[in-house]
Parts: structure tokens; sequence; C-alpha cells
């Protein structure tokens, strides 16, 4: 009945987003404020029943209710309560629900907190939204539909795959799922300034803090994924460039290409055809990576099922979508011709050469990514692009991103010279490159590789520093505290950005040059020396989980005489859908993690175990926080708030006159 | 400086870049692609030695044998028509196991031992590696081809 009542609620869903798609797009053709209105109630009952939906869904999961197919293939009665809540998305069916109900919030949350903006606008971007939402509804209606009965029903589940139940895939999903959809507002802002012929600083005003916080969620989704394959996965990497990644490191990039380019536009009126490309490319690129993932077309851990028809749909929906928006730009875009001129020598150039480079890395990616499918689509053979070709492609197009990333807040916008900010740097240049050689010569890891790293994270964190203290020195007489405050939320958002990325570049440089691994047969009493700590073997013992067996090893880690952990990885085997999985066990200090997993057991009674250094990984989810707390400040800045109420009495104004 | 030439002088180093990158990736991609071969093709010398590239099958039946330092693996890939032995050292998969489907990627030796530098398995039991599928298909294809 619960099962019942949920496919009911998302049909009725599926209407409310087809009213949504299309009344308010008449009512602002023509001008008709009674049809516009519709949007808002139909934007908000669709989350009602999307809601109501995904709860009962989450409901057949809870009360193991296995007539429902979905929850007699992913849960198990035995299965953590969390992971039931969670297995609802941990397959197909339920994270495209998910998928659907994210863009509702999202839309809804446009519907309240836009209400300054222009009736006829919201109505378009409301609309675009309501074509999105009705796209991916009537996507999980007719080709996976989650409330699909299993009659007669099994009296057990085969549980969630057990990669899959961990506290990582608690979040990973939902804020994926967050930022991907988020571009959708990007998407729509713009396809409503195409439609209304809109497009000036203003516009650039309302679309920007939609496009950072959905930055932000995107971010925190790929760092957390990023987490979660290195202690999971068992082999302790942080990035593997699979397909799936890339899918959603890709409108990642063009993401961070938009919120620049959208900076200037607002800033100076120009790059405005360049940002509606960008929002376009990136939603286009979170669907293509909705594609890449759901179709089953790549392995991966994300491929849950293979079925063509759903590749289909998703293929038919993306080429609409693109389609759509690059017709109707090519055909609008010549009217948004125009903003401010600038030298060759600018910040406007320099956010310019940015942008595309950025473009350019994402693009190399698309290629790497979509290469191997498009050979086998066309029967001319399997082909695999792994690691080397996006390192050999990704780093040397990154290298020129940030060292102009540091130098463009030090150039004027519209017209500079290179003398007068070149002179400021310098220090700064010859300090950066000579501190890299330094600590590569420190850690005696002396590589062009090691050092280059080095003086980039170097090169990023004294031009932050400079860039504050240049930024401190402008006002002169103030007390240091009035001056901090003085800064508005936006230029600090840059700033711990930036930093981020100079404590991200730390770490990948410093896991890539230092980290050691040692694979031995181990047993019960017998002690290793790896990389400077003693690590004695005492044993393993059986351990029963809720719904999994375990061997748990324990090895004691000394450094000299001192005991500094007990760790305990275990080989785990989950009874009811017959997986081993590794469970790894960490040491998390600042400077490094030690990481060991426990192997098979040998004949002889021995076990395999894995010891592995990560130096500095830390410093890898510490830059992407930074990076995300910048996107936070950013979009928190209070002249997005001020807009609100200085546009508030105006309209009021107006139509006391009209 | 005039506007026109700004203009040329901002097209042409967007160009030069272009350009610039158009070489990297093409380069790239020349030495960093890894061909897919299936076991029959390795066995009929098909493939290349001294490049690495990728195989796919199902892990023979009472092939995995671990050598006396307890770390080196050997086993054998087999698409049900031909089988190559191969030898990998490290951790492998958790659900890396015999009769289930796996890819391997690394060079094959001049004794026609396939040396492996990563061994790809399932994430899901109901799952099979797309790679390793197909080099199962392509076998049974043949095999009905000979039988015709």
């Amino acid at each position: 009945m619960i099962g019942e009542l949920g496919h009911f609620a998302l049909i009725l869903a599926l209407v409310l987003s087809l009213v949504q798609a299309i009344v308010p797009m008449i009512g602002a053709h023509r001008n008709r404020i009674s049809l516009m209105a519709v949007a808002r109630p139909a934007a908000q009952g669709q989350l009602l029943f999307l809601v109501f939906a995904y709860a009962c869904l989450t409901w057949a999961f809870i009360t193991s209710d296995f007539s429902v197919r979905l929850a007699a293939s992913h849960s198990h009665t035995a299965t953590p309560l969390m992971y039931k809540i969670t297995g609802v998305w941990g397959n197909h069916e339920g994270s495209l629900l998910l998928w659907a109900m994210t863009l509702s919030i999202w839309t809804v949350a446009v519907a309240i907190f836009s209400r300054n903006l222009p009736e006829a606008f919201m109505a378009r971007v409301l609309g675009v939204l309501g074509w999105i939402s009705a796209g991916f509804i009537s996507f999980t209606l007719f080709t996976s539909n989650p409330f699909a009965r299993l009659l007669p029903a099994v009296a057990e589940g085969r549980d969630l795959n057990p990669l899959l139940q961990d506290p990582g895939m608690i979040i990973h999903p939902p804020l994926l799922y967050m930022g991907y959809v988020g571009f959708s507002v990007a998407f729509a802002f713009a396809i409503a300034a195409l439609l209304s012929g809109r497009m000036d600083a203003a516009w650039a005003r309302w679309s920007r803090p939609w496009t950072t916080v959905a930055w932000v969620f995107l971010t925190a989704g790929i760092a957390v994924g990023s987490g979660w394959a290195y202690y999971e996965l068992g082999w302790g990497g942080w990035w593997f460039w699979d397909p799936v990644e890339n899918a959603s490191f890709m409108p990642w990039l063009l993401g961070t290409a938009l919120i620049h380019s959208l900076a200037v536009t607002e800033k100076r009126g120009a790059f405005r055809s360049w940002t509606i490309m960008l929002a376009i490319g990136a939603f286009s690129l979170s669907l293509l990576g909705t594609f890449l993932v759901r179709s089953g077309v790549i392995t991966s851990v994300h491929a849950f099922a293979v079925d063509p028809a759903r590749g289909l749909y998703i293929l038919a929906l993306l080429v609409l979508v693109i389609g759509i928006s690059l017709v109707l730009f090519a055909w609008r875009a010549p009217k948004l011709a125009g903003g401010g001129s600038f030298d060759l020598v600018s910040r406007d150039s320099g956010l310019l050469a940015n942008n595309v480079l950025l473009a350019v890395v994402t693009g190399s990616v698309l290629l790497g990514t979509l290469y191997p499918l498009f050979l086998d689509a066309l029967n001319m053979g399997k082909i695999s692009v792994g690691p080397p070709y996006f390192e050999a492609t990704f780093v040397p197009l990154m290298i020129p991103v940030v060292i102009l990333m540091v130098v463009a807040p030090f150039i004027r916008w519209k017209s500079d010279t290179i003398g007068r900010f070149g002179r400021k740097l310098a220090p700064a240049m010859i300090a950066s490159v000579a501190l890299g050689a330094g600590v590569a010569f420190a850690v005696g890891h002396v590589t062009w590789r090691t050092v280059l790293g080095l003086s980039l994270a170097a090169w990023v964190l004294i031009g932050s520093a400079q860039l504050l203290y240049t930024r401190l020195a402008e006002r002169r007489g103030a007390v240091a505290a009035a001056k901090l405050r003085g800064i508005p939320a936006a230029w600090w958002g840059m700033w711990f950005a930036h930093l981020g990325i100079g404590i991200f570049i730390i770490g990948v440089t410093m896991i890539g040059s230092l980290e050691a691994q040692q694979d031995m047969r181990m047993r019960a009493g017998q002690t290793t020396q790896f990389a400077g700590y003693t690590f004695t073997f005492r044993g393993v013992v059986g351990v029963d989980g809720p719904n999994y067996e375990a061997a748990r090893a324990t090895l004691d880690v000394h450094r000299g005489e001192r005991l500094i952990t007990v760790l305990t990885p275990e080989k785990r085997h989950y009874v009811a859908s017959q997986m081993p999985m590794t469970q790894v066990a960490l040491h998390i200090r600042p400077l490094r993690d030690l990481y060991v997993s426990l192997g098979d057991q040998l004949e002889d009674g021995s076990w395999l175990v894995s010891l592995h250094l990560k130096p500095f990984v830390s410093w890898i989810w510490a830059g992407c926080i930074l990076m995300g707390l910048g996107g936070i400040f950013a979009a928190a800045d209070r002249r997005y708030r001020r807009l609100a109420e200085r546009t508030l009495p105006a309209g009021s104004t107006s139509t006391q006159t009209s | 400086m005039k506007p026109r030439s700004k203009r040329l002088m901002l097209l042409g180093s967007a160009l030069t870049l272009l350009v610039g990158a158009v070489v990297l990736v093409l380069t790239a991609f020349q030495q960093n692609l890894v061909f897919f071969h299936t076991p029959t093709e390795v066995a009929e010398g098909k493939a290349p030695i001294e490049r690495a590239f990728r195989i796919g099958g199902m892990v023979e039946e009472g092939s995995i044998k671990r050598e006396a330092d307890g770390v080196t693996v050997r086993f054998a890939i087999t698409d049900t028509a031909r089988a190559i032995p191969v030898a990998y050292r490290g951790s492998l998969p958790d659900l890396f196991q015999e009769g289930k489907g796996a890819v391997v990627q690394g060079k094959l030796g001049p004794d026609g031992l396939f040396q492996a530098s990563e061994v790809l398995a399932k994430h899901d039991e109901n799952y099979m590696p797309v790679e390793a599928q197909y080099a199962i298909d392509q076998a049974h294809k043949a095999a009905q081809t000979v039988q015709q």
C-alpha cells in the first residue's frame, strides 16, 4: 500500500512539474501575472509529493518490506538502520528519486530566496527548472520505477553492497547531487536570460550566490568521495581518474570557470556570452555525469545496472538540453554583446586566460573519458585511458592556472602594466622557488615534480599572505581588527579558496613523492620495521558484526620504545551478499597517515598484511575544506542580501505608481 | 594600442594556447593509450610485446597460486577458449576470485607470462566488468563459428 502511495505521489509530482514547466513560460511570454504566479505553488506542491514519495520508499527499506523489489535487492533485515536509510540511494532507482527531490529542493529554495527578482524572469527560471524536473521524474517513472513490486515477496533481502555500508556513503551522494543539480539553477538563470534578453551585471549578481553554493556542495561531495575511496577500497589511492570521478570533476572544473566569469560579468559587465556558455556547459556536464554513471557504459563501483533503455533515455535528454540551449544561444547571444573593454594586460584578461585554460583542461578530461566509449560504440576496438594520460595533460595545463591565480588579484581591472605588479610579486616568486627546492631537499626527494609542486604551493601561500598584507596596508591608521572586519566576505572567500588550493597542492605533492608501501606475510608475534615504525602482529580473532563476520587483526605500532597506537584492520565477509570486504585501519596525524589493510590468510596460517605510509594526505582534504569554506564566505557576502533590501522598496514604489 | 590590434593580440594568444594544449593532449594520448586484448588474441600473438595493454576475462578455476614470498600471486585469465598466465605482486581487490571476472593491466614478457601492474575486479556481486564480458562473448562467438 505504502509503495503504491509513493508511486502515485511520484505521478502527481510529474503532473505538477509539467504545469510548472508550461504555464509560467506562457505567462512570461504573454506578460500575464496570473499565469506566472502558478510557478511557485507548483514547485512547492511538487516538492511535497516528491518528499512523500521518497519517504514511502525509505519506509519500505526501514520496515524491510521485501515486496518492493528495490528493498529486496538492496537491503536486509540485519542491515544497520543507518544503512537501511542510506540504502535508498545506494542503487539506480532510488538515487534517481533523490536526484529529482534534490532538484525540487533547489527549485523551492530559488522560489523562496529570489522573491525580489522581476516576476517574468522568475517565472522563466522556474519554468526551465520545471522542464528539467519533468525530464527526470518521467525518466524515473518510465524506465526505473523505484516502487516496482516483487510478488511473491522474498523472505530476506540481498543487502546493500558492503562497499556502500560506510559513513562516507551517508553524505557523499547527497552532497554530490546537491552540487550536480545545483548547476541546474545556474543553467536556468542562463536560459531565462537568453529568453528575456536580460543579461547584465544585476543578472550576474542574482546568479552568483546560487552558482557558488552549488560549487561548494560539489567540492564537498567530490572530497568526501575521494576520502571514501581512500580508506574503503583498501589500496590507499585518493584519486583514480576513473570515468565516474571524472564525471563529477568536469562540472567542477567548468563550474570553477563559471564562478570567475560571473565575477567579471558582475564587476565589469564583460564576458556575457562566455558566462552563459559556461553555465550551459557546466549543467550539460552534470547531465553527462549522470549519464556516464547511470547508463552502465563504464566499469565502476557506481555502475549499478546495465540497461540500454536507461542510457538511451538520459542520452536523449542530454542531446535535447544541449541542442535546445545551443540553438537558443546562437539565436539570442548576439544581442548580449557588449560590456567594458579591457587591455591585454588587465585583471579581465587574466581571468579570461584562466577561464580558457580551465575550459581546455575540462576538454582534455572529457576527451580522455569519452574517447574509449566512442571507439567501443563504433566497434573500433577497446582501449582504456588511464591515470598517466590525465596526469600528463592535467598537470602541465594547471600550472599556468595556479600561477595566474596568484597574480590576478594583484592586477588592476581594465588596464595595467606588467612592470607594476611584476615588481610587487618578483620577491614572492623567487622566494617560492627557493622554498620549494629547499623543502624538497630537506625531505630528501629532489625530483622536478616535487620541486615544482612545492614551489607552486609556496607561490600560492606566499602570494596569499602578500595579498592579505597589501589589502590591510591599503587603509592606514585603522586598528588591525577593524581593518580585518572591513574586508568584505566575498574577498575572504576568494582568499580562503585560493589558500585551499595551495594546501591541496602540498598534500598531492608530498603523497606523490614520499608515500611508501610494504606488502608482507605476518604470523602472530612477528615484528617488522616500516617507515621508522615497529609493527607487531598480535594475531587475528573472529568478530561478528550485525550483518557480517570478520577476521580482525591486531597490530601494535611502536616508535622506538613508545607505543603509538593499536591498529585493528578487518577482513569482513558480508553474510547476505556473500561479499568479502577489507576494512582498513588508520592512524591519522597532521603530517602523515599510517594505513594498514589485512589480506587473505595463507595455507601456513600466516596473514597477508599491507602497510602504507601516506604523508600529508590529510592536507588534501584540508585544502578541499578551505575551498568549500571560501565558497561559503563568497556566497554569504552582504551585497547579495543588500540587493534584497534595495530592490524591495523600489519594487513597491513602482507598483504604487503604476 | 588600437582596439583592432588589441583584439588580434588576444586572439593570437588564445590560438597559441589552444594549439599548445592540443599538441600536449595528442602526445599524451599517443603515449598512454592502453589497448585491450582478449586472451585468445594474446595467445595468437596479436598483442604487443613491451607495451602495456589490458586483458579481460575470468580467473581460471584452480589457477590462483601464491609464491613463497606470499605476496606474489600467479593465476590465469581465460575467455573460456584460451588462458594466459599472469603474475602480480601486491594486494588483490576484495572481489578477485576464481571463476569470477577480472581485468588485468600490464606487459607481456618474452616468456609469455603477463606481468600485471594492476588488477581490477568487479565492485558488486551481480556485476561483470564490461571488458571481461566482452572477451568471453568474443570467444563464444568464435566457438560458434567453428562449429558451423
